[in-house]
């Protein structure tokens, strides 16, 4: 077998365990927010279909895939079917370069388990992140509906304001490592994750990504009580499930870099591995499902202030701390 | 910055709070399998009662009818006879009929009953699959016979 056909045959395969993983864990996710939450409003949550409910996500599927997805009168077509397309693709497709486990060897070759490990690493998941905002303002746009308009429109002015914020934070860590390689990164936190380094840096990522994925407490686009569902009101059966798959899906993917920035990824005290990987991911999805159950949501003017008086300058802030701190144990200062 | 502190106290509290919510135990009833017991007072399906000795309450005076603000229920009387008594007075209720449609669990006619023989029972599941089915029929809301068994024979009171 010669050397490309196995490097492509070995990108297939780790493309379809990702797209299947991720698929998999969106569809567990909406059972595990709905069990927390039910948890925390002393409920029990979905528990009918299979034991303790863990065959709910496929009735969900299946009623889904069977419902009616009408097209409103006067929506542009084309791009009212393309946008969830992209939002879901690009949701895919943020994870390629996250590195879920140390390398691994198959045959005498070393195989990494990530789908690719670009030196730019961070910064393709930043920009291939940022599409996702397209997703969801022609979404609003193309459904010919105020509502989907004002969603789309908070979406887009949410998702850049945040994704300042996010960037700067992400800077912080791209600082302190000398590179934005994923796996660089986390070779770096072998002894002290990062964390310990950038709490600033973590929170704020927390908090952007809160913003970015829009889940509560920073859910205008969808906000319900206001703009009946947001951008997707006028979406129904699989063209719906896509938006949700893309939202859930990123949660995963930001939880994911966080826990590769911050926490160490697949380094553990003990046994380095995926389980640590998935550990990690699975507590910081606890967080956004916590916080989503306990805040209520912010108000549009609220959420603007806090994202450019308050985010902003203290990104700024925690990359100047940063960076000088970096100069200083290099000795150049 | 003492408001900013207390906002962020305020959030944690918050979070704090539902995190402990988190191990309560529920309150759920897992409904099918494990019901609320209902109100002593509580308006349900209704009954049709009868006496110690089996005859039927029910006078067939029609006072339920004329009181009921939906008029969901049909009253036809007919007279008793020595030879075939259902009730103790005059009269009985031959047709019994109440629209659970229409029915709006008041329970006036089990106020305005001078023998108190209809009853707003405990029964609340009258989920059906036609609209023919929700007219109940005198056999429906009888009561069984207390002496039930034995052959129905007059017996004056």
């Amino acid at each position: 077998m010669s050397e490309l056909v196995f490097q492509i045959v070995v990108a297939v395969v780790k493309s379809l365990i990702i797209i299947f993983a991720l698929l998999t864990g969106f569809a567990y996710m909406t059972l595990f927010e709905r069990k927390v939450a039910a948890r925390i409003q002393i409920r029990y949550g979905p528990n009918r279909v299979g034991p303790f409910g863990l065959l709910q996500p496929l009735a969900d599927g299946i009623k889904l895939f069977f419902k009616e997805s009408p097209t409103p009168r006067g929506a542009d077509r084309f791009v009212y079917l393309a946008a969830p397309c992209i939002s879901a693709t690009v949701a895919l497709a943020a994870f390629a370069v996250i590195p879920i486990g140390p390398p691994i060897e198959i045959g005498g070759r070393q195989i990494g388990m990530y789908l690719s490990d670009a030196s730019i690493g961070i910064l393709y998941v930043l920009a291939v992140g940022s599409l996702g905002v397209y997703g969801i303002t022609l979404a609003g746009w193309a459904s010919n509906n105020k509502y989907s308009l004002l969603g789309g429109v908070r979406a887009s002015a949410q998702m850049i304001s945040y994704e300042l914020s996010l960037g700067l934070s992400v800077l912080a860590v791209i600082l302190v490592v000398g590179s934005p390689n994923m796996t660089k990164i986390v070779e770096f936190q072998g002894v002290v994750p990062l964390l310990l380094l950038q709490p600033l840096g973590f929170l704020l990522y927390l908090i952007s990504g809160i913003a970015e994925t829009n889940r509560a407490p920073f859910d205008l686009p969808e906000a319900e009580s206001e703009l009946v569902a947001g951008y997707h009101t006028e979406y129904s059966g699989m063209r719906f499930a896509l938006f949700f798959m893309a939202e859930y899906i990123n949660m995963i993917t930001v939880s994911a870099i966080a826990t590769t920035l911050y926490l160490g990824g697949y380094k553990g005290p003990i046994a380095d591995g995926p389980w640590w990987f998935l550990l990690k991911v699975l507590a910081l999805l606890f967080v956004y499902v916590w916080v989503r159950a306990t805040l209520p949501r912010m108000r549009y003017d609220r959420l603007m202030n806090f994202g450019w008086r308050v985010l902003l300058p203290v990104s700024l802030l925690n990359v100047f701390l940063t960076a000088i701190g970096v100069l200083i144990i290099e000795g150049r200062v | 910055m003492a408001s900013f502190v207390d906002d962020v106290g305020a959030l944690v509290r918050g979070l704090g709070t539902t995190f402990r919510h988190i191990f309560r135990p529920t309150v759920t009833y897992q409904y099918p399998e494990k019901r609320r017991p209902v109100h002593p007072r509580f308006r349900g399906r209704h009954k049709l009662m009868r006496y110690e000795n089996g005859l039927e309450r029910c006078i067939g005076c029609s006072l339920c009818a004329g009181v009921c603000p939906a008029r969901a229920i049909y009253v036809e009387a007919a007279e008793n006879t020595d030879e075939h008594r259902i009730s103790p007075g005059e009269r009985y209720a031959r047709r019994y009929e109440i629209n659970m449609i229409r029915c709006i669990f008041c329970g006036y006619c089990e106020e305005v009953c001078p023998t108190e023989a209809i009853v707003l029972g405990n029964d609340y599941e009258l989920a059906d699959y036609d609209r023919a089915s929700f007219v109940y029929t005198k056999d429906m809301l009888l009561v069984p016979d207390p002496r039930a068994g034995e052959a129905l024979v007059s017996r004056p009171t």
